[in-house]
């Protein structure tokens, strides 16, 4: 995630489930934790049982907020303002835990004249282009630094592999110790928020100030050597045009309370699918390639492996080390047509050239663009945002390979989606070919998930999948060999690409062997097939392949894939799985222990300089360089780790780091600024002119509309979220009866007073409406989800599950069917937790006589 | 700590509890209403989802839509929401006070496997036995489906089943207790909400429970289903009992729950009393021959 | 009545403590999974990664529950955990390839061979009719943005690295994209 990676250097959740246990306040805000990760949960409840604050911020009051001591309902995307105003209440009050900001963020780095913020230019911060709605970032760099932080960018172009190389820096950085100096970071953050107040969080998030300085007074108070607060996100914070930023705000916040690197502090990203971390380590993500190495892109210098080298590598920090990755992963692609005189084929790999992310996927094919399509375990018809456009744009391709368990949704779409129901799409009409692929399942088959902790773990098979039913990697290798069939003996561009691919998996019956891939992604030494002991190994000179240079080290010799590791342990449990990179289970750790190496505190200890043994040591494995002692003092050439003093825990980043401020990494600013949802029933009271996010991505088109700021007819907030009882669009749990049964239906939730202002009682059927679409739903009318006073007005905010769809026993309107699409700069993410509606009592299709009502037949717009 | 076979009054509370019995202590203050007791009894015992599922199937009533234990759900979760004060409130205005919170209970509920169990007094067929764990369980191949335990159980446990004669209810998984092994609700809840064991070492556990959340100033907090503690009427001491922090009928649970057999006849007293009736009309029949 | 209470009191107590006879079914009584195959997997749920233990008879899963040994779950599961084997043994998965023509209106079932087939002709001929060599800028690209790709959370690492490696790397497929931006 961009928001944790430009501050910090990595996207990966800081710390781990079990380290929750120590902490002795813990903030949930954009998560709902106790619902969608209870298992996760349980190291809550020991740390509350332990005496910790439990804090949960979120506009419902759910299962989680029911197990903690607050419960802060705040209007839902109005994150910024409530966690910039506990930045602005650390900063006034001198609440800041300073060793730590003075040593180990860049709060005293001095930015450049340039730079202006946007407290200087009524919610815009300077090189922005208003005709591209984006960002140049020149004016953003440190004070001194002769060349761009990073090259401008492209529109069409997503920034997120370039958060790797944010604060990149050219010789040494203009610092003020004495954090005075008006253009250094620390005064810079502390000028940027000062206009954040308890008055404006009551204003703008409906939170009394008295809530919000419980909150912001329980943070400060367990924060410090002796004691941590850690936050816990998820997708409440993700999906949002803002995301990134409420995001990269906490870790903002957590770095001024010194609260990262630190047991029971840190950040805990809760990821929601099996493996939707591993996935984006090694990604199936259109501008990524395995362990964050961003996809070549023509909108930068990447014609070469040069040019691309010269963008991808850090002097300084981590990512001095890119070539050897990189061409490592060439040579896993390519085999032996990877050679220095080919630059190891990079020519064959593919390049980037724009936005194609899952929303504009969804454009593609409803344009015709994308005439094919993949969906393995993926269900876009009813999780796709504006799924009615995302159900014409599946009809509008020319084929589609469906692999899941059940007939989804998705699959069904041609003749059971409503629109088809309803007579107003036939199926007659529909020209897609539709491959639908029985698949296995977890216990089915070989291979390892990596979870919201950065933690590889194995499943072993079980049994056989049913029938027909094949394993994606069954899939995959038998798709390639007939692929590699066809196109032999062809030379065409479309063939050399294919044939270069190395591609020789032993199989039984079909099923590629699982430990190849393990080898391939761990690394070995191309010469003689030897395995790799970690990524330090790794070569740039085409003597070692490593498909995923993060995980290696792995596989650190034959037959032992230590995602297999099973011994468990009270503390971190090294023992049990493998946890990237190298095994560390809590990241910039080195933060734990002061400057000089020693502990903050003999309860915070974690991991420690021996001087004697001449290594960093403790409960976990370090995440710096093993034997770099903390007295270390680089030389002002030095590139690479190298440039890194020992007491610079921010491993990837140039400097070493914590970024307050992120001169680069993120698209729309360095700092997080308060911007309204781009649908919402208020402006903004920090930036009137600058209401809403300036270079969100929008897709405003007919099919595809938005409600204006304070639209009157969508008054309502409205926000989508997970049950227990379901996951995701879900194809995984609406069709197993003992879950159909606890949920068997789609709801909306709704407060007392609005449903008593339109005599809609508890399961009367109501019906909520967007320009997108309309679905229908029973009220469930609640206490939990309580009208807030905004602006001076009173809000409701209405609350609808995203699980439901039309196959499978557990059944209900397609809240998907009312959102947009509408993406974050940074994270290309979408805006589905907080926009507008209007609701109605009654069914689809009734004629009522609310007017505003759009129903269907007004959002099919130009369809 | 040993429990003497008659049922002893101790100030630590006491089920009454015969030695070497075991059962759940379930502690409401730990529940996060995940249900994950409900499906893991369901998966272990492999019951049924309930018939409610396709169509309208939604209760209305929170996040419950279980509804209630049955013959084929065997743990239920209840949900009551609490609505804050309103915040309006003039004084708390005044004293600038923070708008009280909301609170949303979770309970799961479960047989009782009552120490004196009323389902068990009131079977005709010898189909309820007390095992060996001293819990209470419906032998399937015996049970005739007359349904006397249903009415017999102030807290509506056992239930007929639809599709087959036999009335049924939570096993305390006797089937895994065979093997030493911990009831599937038990095992599965992620909280600790469920504690399954010996109520030798789980009643200790709730009085200091109780203590601690009293002390945390949740004055409400209890034992349901102890003798010492005088949390259940006239049934006595429960080996499934449960840490409450509202009163029993917030949770649906019975204040005082009664055995039917304090107002009438046990099913063996009426069963002998017919058999002689019987046999006194046989032998009156035989003398008027 | 009077009378009758004490001699309840002192039958019950009696007939309490006595045994019902225990049946057959109780009798035999044991756990399914006594003389079950064991395997070590992981929830396909949500991403908090618990540790399951997958208890086979037959080729058939009989149990799924969870792992004690785990440092994250200890054993426990959450409902959608609990389920698992609900998931994977349930009468409304899919078992066989369904076909549906362009403008069909009804599924056909085909042989896995013959979708196989037909699925990689028609990426090769989308392929072969849209790949770019060049952009329009004459940028070297070696890419098709005609076909898609979907999914990936919810599979393997192993099989999200051969889905990028084959479509990306060997096909020049671009967009291939999954549940992290959902």
């Amino acid at each position: 995630m961009p928001g944790l990676g430009a501050r910090l250097g990595r996207g990966g959740a800081t710390t781990f489930l079990q380290d929750l246990a120590n902490s002795d306040c813990i903030v949930i805000m954009g998560a709902n934790m106790a619902e969608n990760h209870p298992v996760g949960f349980r190291f809550v409840v020991q740390a509350r049982e332990r005496g910790a604050t439990i804090i949960h911020v979120d506009p419902r009051f759910t299962r989680t907020s029911a197990l903690s001591d607050l419960h802060v309902p705040l209007r839902a995307g109005s994150d910024i303002a409530f966690l910039g105003a506990l930045i602005n209440h650390v900063l006034t009050n001198g609440l800041w835990f300073d060793e730590y900001v003075r040593h180990y963020t860049n709060a005293s780095t001095i930015v450049g004249e340039d730079f202006r913020d946007t407290e200087d230019l009524a919610g815009l911060f300077s090189g922005y282009v208003p005709a591209e709605r984006r960002y140049e970032f020149d004016s953003w760099r440190y004070a001194g630094q002769a060349t761009d932080p990073a090259p401008s960018e492209d529109a069409n172009q997503d920034s997120q592999a370039y958060d790797q190389r944010v604060g990149r820096t050219d010789g040494a950085l203009e610092v003020d110790p004495t954090l005075q100096h008006p253009n250094c970071v620390f005064q810079i953050v502390k000028r940027h928020f000062s206009r954040y107040t308890p008055e404006l969080v009551e204003e703008t998030c409906g939170v009394p100030r008295k809530l919000f300085l419980q909150v912001a007074d329980a943070i400060t108070r367990n924060s410090g050597p002796e004691r941590t607060t850690a936050f816990a996100y998820a997708v409440a914070w993700t999906q949002h045009t803002t995301g990134t930023q409420m995001i990269s705000c906490c870790a903002l916040l957590q770095l001024l309370l010194g609260n990262i690197g630190r047991p029971g502090g840190g950040i805990m990203a809760l990821r929601g699918h099996a493996t939707i971390q591993g996935s984006t380590d090694i990604p199936t993500l259109y501008n990524l390639l395995p362990g964050y190495l961003p996809m070549p892109n023509t909108a930068q210098p990447s014609a070469t492996l040069a040019d691309y080298l010269g963008q991808v590598t850090a002097p300084t920090g981590w990512w001095h080390h890119a070539p050897a990755y990189m061409v490592s992963l060439l040579k896993a692609y390519y085999g032996d047509v990877a050679q220095p005189e080919n630059d190891f084929a990079y020519d064959l790999l593919p390049k980037i050239g724009g936005d194609y992310s899952f929303q504009p996927m969804l454009l593609m094919m409803q344009e015709g663009a994308m005439q094919g399509l993949f969906c393995m375990g993926q269900n876009p018809a009813v999780g796709g945002q504006n799924a009615h456009l995302a159900r014409r744009a599946l009809a509008n391709l020319d084929w589609l390979v469906v692999r899941d368990l059940f007939e989804t949704e998705t699959a069904a779409f041609w003749h059971d989606a409503p629109e088809v129901r309803s007579g107003e799409v036939r199926a007659a009409d529909i020209k897609t070919e539709i491959f639908l692929l029985p698949a296995a399942v977890t216990p089915e088959k070989d291979g390892s998930y990596t979870n919201t902790q950065r933690l590889v773990q194995w499943h072993d098979k079980a049994v056989d999948p049913p029938g027909t039913a094949r394993s994606e990697a069954w899939f995959i290798h038998d798709l390639a060999c007939r692929l590699k069939e066809l196109y032999e003996g062809e030379d065409t561009p479309a063939a050399r690409q294919l044939q270069a691919l190395a591609w020789d998996y032993p199989d039984t019956g079909g099923e590629p062997h699982l430990d190849e891939v393990v080898r391939e992604i761990n690394g070995y030494t191309v010469g003689d097939g030897r395995l790799v002991l970690d990524y330090t190994a790794l070569k740039d000179d085409g003597s070692t392949a490593c498909g995923c240079w993060i995980y290696s080290g792995i596989m650190p010799e034959e037959g032992r894939n230590l995602a297999r590791n099973r011994r468990g342990d009270e503390r971190a449990s090294l023992g049990w799985g493998f946890a990237w990179p190298a095994n560390r289970r809590m990241l910039y750790n080195r933060a734990s222990a002061r400057p000089d190496g020693t502990p903050w505190s003999e309860r915070k200890a974690w991991i420690w300089w021996d001087a004697e043994q001449g290594r960093w040591t403790g409960h976990d494995t370090a995440d710096f360089p093993a034997t770099k002692p903390p007295s270390f003092r680089p030389l002002p050439d030095a590139k690479g780790m190298e440039a890194h003093g020992g007491d610079a825990p921010f491993i990837m980043m140039a400097d070493g780091k914590g970024q307050l401020y992120a001169p680069t990494g993120l698209r729309d600013g360095p700092l997080p600024t308060h911007y309204e949802p781009w649908e919402t029933p208020v402006g903004n009271l920090l930036y009137p002119d600058q209401p809403r996010s300036p270079s969100a991505k929008l897709h405003d088109r007919p099919d595809n509309r938005y409600h204006a700021i304070g639209d009157p007819r969508f008054p309502h907030v409205i926000t989508t979220y997970r049950l227990t009882e379901h996951h995701t669009a879900g194809a995984m749990s609406r069709f197993v009866p003992w879950l159909a049964e606890l949920q068997p239906e789609g709801f909306v939730e709704i407060d007392p007073v609005l449903a008593g202002s339109m005599s809609v009682d508890n399961r009367d059927w109501v019906t909520v409406s967007t320009l997108r679409g309309a679905i229908e739903a029973q009220a469930l009318v609640t206490d939990r989800i309580p009208p807030l006073t905004v602006h001076g007005q009173r809000l409701h905010q209405i609350g609808v599950p995203w699980h439901y769809g039309y196959t499978g026993i557990a059944v209900g309107g397609i809240a998907n069917d009312l959102s947009a699409l509408i993406e974050d700069p940074n994270s290309l993410i979408h805006e589905a937790k907080a926009f507008t509606c209007a609701v109605r009592k009654g069914r689809l299709g009734d004629v009522g006589s609310d007017e505003t009502v759009t129903d269907r037949a007004s959002a099919r717009g130009a369809g | 700590m040993s429990v003497a076979s008659e049922p002893q009054e101790s100030p630590s509370g006491s089920t009454g509890a015969r030695p070497g019995a075991v059962g759940f202590l379930t502690d409401v203050s730990l529940c996060i209403g995940c249900k994950a007791c409900e499906v893991a009894c369901k998966q272990w015992n492999q019951l049924p989802a309930d018939g409610s599922v396709a169509g309208s199937g939604l209760t209305g009533f929170s996040y419950d839509n279980t509804g209630d234990l049955g013959a084929t759900t065997w743990r239920h979760v209840a949900f009551v929401e609490q609505a804050p004060a309103p915040t309006g409130d003039l004084l708390a205005g005044l004293l600038g006070s923070a708008p009280t919170q909301m609170a949303w209970l979770m309970l799961s509920d479960v047989c009782k496997h009552c120490v004196n169990a009323p389902c068990l007094d009131a079977c005709p067929t010898g189909a309820i036995i007390r095992t060996r764990f001293d819990t209470v369980v419906i032998q399937d191949d015996v049970c005739n489906g007359c349904g006397y335990c249903v009415p017999a159980c102030p807290f509506g446990v056992p239930q007929l089943g639809e599709g087959d004669r036999g009335a049924h209810k939570c096993t305390l998984c006797y089937d895994r207790l065979v093997d030493g092994m911990e009831p599937a609700c038990a095992k599965a809840c992620p909280t600790d909400s469920i504690q399954f064991g010996p109520i030798s070492e789980l009643m200790p556990r709730a009085v200091e429970r109780v203590t601690e959340l009293q002390n945390r100033g949740v004055e409400q907090a209890h034992i349901y289903g102890d003798r010492a503690w005088g949390g259940t009427g006239g049934i006595n001491g429960l080996n499934a009992f449960f840490v409450l922090t509202a009163p029993p009928e917030t949770y649906n649970l019975p204040a005082s729950p009664q055995r039917p057999s304090d107002q009438v006849l046990p099913a063996f007293l009426t069963t002998a009393a017919a058999a002689l009736g019987l046999g006194l009309a046989a032998v009156a029949a035989l003398r008027g021959r | 009545m009077a009378l009758m209470r004490p001699l309840r009191d002192i039958l019950r107590r009696h007939v309490g403590a006595l045994p019902n006879p225990i049946s057959r079914s109780t009798a035999e009584a044991k756990p399914r999974i006594r003389d079950a195959t064991m395997t070590v997997s992981v929830c396909p749920y949500c991403a908090v990664g618990c540790s399951q233990l997958v208890y086979a008879k037959e080729d058939r899963i009989v149990d799924i529950e969870g792992n004690p040994d785990s440092p994250i779950n200890a054993g426990t599961l959450c409902p959608k955990g609990a389920a698992t084997s609900g998931l994977v043994d349930n009468p409304l998965r899919l078992t066989t390839v369904k076909y549906r023509p362009p403008y069909g209106e009804q599924w056909e079932e085909r042989p896995l061979g013959w979708a196989m087939e037909r699925i990689a002709g028609r990426v090769k001929a989308t392929r072969d009719a849209t790949f770019e060599e060049r952009d329009e800028k004459g940028n070297l690209v070696n890419r098709t943005l005609a076909v898609g790709h979907l999914g990936g959370a919810t599979l393997d690492n192993e099989e999200n690295y051969l889905i990028k490696k084959l479509f990306t790397a060997g096909l020049g497929i671009a967009a291939v994209e999954n549940q992290a931006r959902i």
